[in-house]
């Protein structure tokens, strides 16, 4: 799978779950995995890092 | 055997060890974002499959704290409860009750408008520490060491005018070695602690590069972590102490939805494991 952003090459885990975030190894952005079956996986643009994230 | 349902936003290698943990211990168990989740006032809990009982574990604070009203809406259980949550989601909140329990804590200063907070720190003095109310991970805490650095603070809070800027918090600088103490409270019990040394600044959160070192329960710890415990309502939780050269331990921080990643390689006890069995044990009692 390739990075909607650079279309970089994606490393996603065969363990990886729903709510995972993957970064691209070249441009860095953050992609939350929003849907995986075997092999089909769906990517959406992860949320960034809110003011109230945290303990 | 309990189903549990793990209701996360971000899933992080916390949510993962408690969902293999309770998996290992035969319970079944379902993870759930909330961030895709829709609730309304006619919802039912059967509209859901929220299992047994809920483990809330949300970075984000707001969205989770919303989501437990809603869980309590619908009577589902869940660790840890709204008021729990509150209480120390918000510093002043949490402050109040640990002082109002009789639990050691730095002595904190509240002002409501940038005039009252001037006030208050012409009349202690410095050195002081601000905090946010709301917010993790050290983000905010600044020391005010001079009236200088505080105007400054007090123009930045006046030009991004959130919520909680009018509400400021100013804690005494505790005199202390160059780290903290984070325990793992679950139900009360002390399970694991760790020193948490600063790199050379004040802070000393993990997030922001604090390098962790297991630390020994002591009876002390125990039974400080107990009462901070029970006067936020219990429930899993992170109690931060500093150790006063002269006051001993004061706990200055109690945290809800705790993070565990960097504690859980070198703990004695199993934290996710736990965690997962207070969470089952509370829907039986």
């Amino acid at each position: 799978m390739n990075c909607p952003e650079c279309d970089a090459s994606l490393n996603i885990p065969d363990d990886a779950s729903v709510g995972e975030i993957i970064s691209c190894p070249d441009c860095g952005a953050d992609f939350e995995i929003s849907k995986k079956e075997g092999s089909n996986v769906e990517l959406k643009q992860a949320e960034t890092v809110g003011e109230d994230w945290g303990e | 055997m309990s189903k549990i349902c793990i209701v996360f936003d971000r899933l992080r290698s916390e949510e993962k060890l408690l969902r293999k943990e309770a998996e290992d211990l035969g319970h079944e168990t379902s993870v759930l974002d909330a961030k895709i989740t829709q609730i309304n006032t006619d919802s039912k809990k059967s509209d859901f499959d929220f299992g047994d009982v809920v483990l809330e574990r949300c970075i984000s604070y707001f969205r989770g704290l919303h989501f437990t009203a809603c869980l309590e809406f619908l009577d589902v259980p869940v660790i840890n409860e709204f008021d729990v949550a509150n209480n120390c989601g918000n510093k002043l909140f949490m402050s109040l009750l640990l002082k109002k329990n009789n639990i050691p804590t730095p002595k904190t200063y509240f002002s409501f408008s940038k005039d009252g907070a001037t006030e208050n720190v012409d009349k202690v003095g410095f050195p002081l520490v601000i905090k946010p109310v709301i917010g993790s991970w050290g983000r905010g805490v600044m020391q005010i060491k001079d009236k200088d650095t505080l105007d400054a603070v007090i123009e930045i809070r006046e030009l991004t005018d959130g919520h909680y800027d009018r509400i400021y918090y100013l804690q005494e600088l505790i005199n202390r070695p160059p780290r903290d103490i984070r325990v793992i409270s679950v139900g009360g019990r002390a399970i694991a602690a760790m020193y948490r040394k600063s790199d050379g600044g004040f802070k000393t959160n993990i997030a922001l590069g604090a390098e962790p070192e297991l630390c020994e329960i002591t009876s002390e710890i125990e039974d400080l972590v107990a009462k901070a415990s029970k006067a936020m309502g219990g429930g899993i939780l992170g109690v931060d102490l500093m150790e006063d050269e002269k006051r001993g331990l004061l706990v200055h921080e109690v945290n809800n939805t705790v993070e565990f990643k960097g504690l859980v390689k070198v703990a004695k006890k199993n934290i996710p494991k736990e965690m997962i069995e207070f969470t089952v044990n509370s829907i039986r009692k």
